[in-house]
């Protein structure tokens, strides 16, 4: 079986900082993986370097047996098939809520106004947001926008879906709405690399947990190793202060 | 009209990513800078009274016409720098969300960005409006520096103020109120924003 996303030897500098030392990663089909790390680690760099949003120093990006890294390719051939979710949602303001999901589908993909509309009611209907089709992203609460967003990813059915601390930016009580989102992703076979901080999630909804260190996998594993077993020093502290801080 | 879809053209010119583009966004640099860093009334005056001094074949003569165009091309100057900080003011998120959605930079500039920047940059574009009413003064102007000289032929050291005062008063006729309607729009702007509009 071909891996969904295979990632080798990936490196990425800001300048002098190098980001990205090294990186390789395989994912399955239907696998999701969580990636954990301190601020600054190198987690939202990584998930943009799969999607192409960032360029990279070297190392190579295969999503479903293509190569997407290799020179010539169409990079907005790519990003149709690779999902990304963002911290701050990132809604069009200036766009309702069916036009926001529509916009992918219509443009990109050459769907008809009336496909791809049916299309993105069934979603927003699926999520609950069926009667916030026609509100402007500023009439939502966070949680909402985030599902849209989420809503706006599946609407161009990409073979894999990057989410990054897509709860991060959210107050408490709304966290759950968008988890909840994920977890019925990943219960219905999506394939997915999750940036994160709630750790009780990741441990729930991931086949597989990496620590990301100064830009390096450093440990990975099941979340049961990870979480109750980590082999490594760095993690070991990085779970410490999880837990200090009362996250897990 | 001409001035509106010029000036977006050349802005949007300048946005182009890349080194490919890099002769075309010199170009649309050079052309704001040039533009606006010359006197308009210099402009008006070499193109108006200059180009149909040279009895070229195939263009109009008219120096109206020709102040005209100069008008418009110091203009799409100006309002392009204004639609490039809009589209500058736009956050880089959002040209990321539209860019991985799979749209191409043209797509993503025409329904993410420049929507939003547009919307941003009407109150100053009306500003310029009203620049651009007090200087038709200026084309106005050619055709009364000619009535001058003619006169000046005419009957030498006869000055009469009369037409320039006249004149004056005119623009100041049409530019008060547009002052006024400009002062207006922008502060019902500002009540629809804090209201929570559609702008967030
Ligand atoms: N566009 C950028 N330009 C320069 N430095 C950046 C940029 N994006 C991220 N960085 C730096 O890269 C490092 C990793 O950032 P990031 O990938 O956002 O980490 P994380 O998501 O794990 O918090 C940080 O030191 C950050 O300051
Ligand atoms: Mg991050």
């Amino acid at each position: 079986m071909t891996a969904a996303l295979e990632i080798q030897g990936l490196r990425k500098s800001f300048g002098k900082l190098e980001v990205l030392r090294g990186i390789d990663l395989e994912v399955a089909e239907h696998e999701v993986v969580c990636l954990i790390g301190a601020s600054g680690s190198g987690k939202s760099t990584l998930l943009r370097c799969i999607n192409l949003l960032e360029p990279i120093d070297a190392g190579r990006v295969t999503v479903l047996g293509e190569e997407i890294t290799a020179r010539g390719v169409n990079v907005n051939r790519v990003r149709r098939r690779i999902g990304i979710v963002f911290q701050s949602f990132n809604l069009f303001p200036h766009m309702s809520v069916l036009r926001n999901v529509t916009l992918g589908p219509r443009k990109a993909l050459g769907l008809s106004r009336a496909q791809a509309e049916e299309q993105a009611t069934a979603l927003l209907d699926r999520f609950g947001l069926a009667e916030k089709r026609d509100e402007y992203p500023d009439r939502l609460s966070g949680g909402q926008q985030q599902r849209v967003a989420i809503v706006r990813a599946l609407a161009m059915e990409p073979a894999l879906l990057l989410l990054d601390e897509v709860t991060s930016a959210l107050d408490p009580e709304l966290v759950a709405e968008v988890l909840d989102v994920i977890r019925e992703l990943a219960a219905g076979g999506m394939t997915m690399v999750i940036a994160t901080h709630e750790m009780g999630f990741a441990r729930d909804v991931a086949n597989r947990v990496c620590f990301l260190d100064a830009g390096q996998i450093l440990e990975q594993g099941t979340p049961a190793e990870i979480f109750t077993a980590p082999r490594e020093e760095r993690t070991q502290q990085f779970l410490q202060r999880i837990v200090d801080a009362g996250r897990l | 009209m001409i001035i509106l879809a010029f000036a977006l053209f050349i802005a949007v010119l300048r946005s182009l990513p890349g080194p490919v583009f890099f002769p075309v966004r010199l170009l649309a640099i050079a052309y704001a800078d040039f533009f606006r860093g010359i006197p308009t009334i210099l402009l008006i005056y070499i193109l108006g009274f200059g180009v149909p001094g040279l009895q070229l074949a195939g263009v109009p003569n008219g120096e109206f016409f020709w102040g005209t165009v100069a008008l418009v091309l110091v203009y799409t100057a100006y309002v392009s720098e204004v639609y490039r900080a809009g589209i500058e003011s736009v956050h880089p998120s959002q040209n990321a969300a539209g860019r991985s959605l799979g749209l191409t930079h043209g797509q993503s500039l025409r329904y993410v960005i420049v929507p939003q920047a547009v919307r941003r940059v009407i109150p100053p574009l009306l500003n310029d409006f009203i620049g651009l009413q007090k200087d038709t003064a200026l084309v106005a102007l050619l055709g009364l520096v000619e009535t001058f000289r003619q006169s000046q032929i005419d009957v030498a050291g006869d000055f009469n103020f009369t037409p320039y005062l006249a004149t004056a008063l005119m623009f100041l006729l049409i530019t008060i109120p547009m002052t006024r309607f400009t002062d207006w729009l922008i502060s019902r702007d500002r009540r629809r924003r804090q209201a929570g509009g559609v702008t967030a």
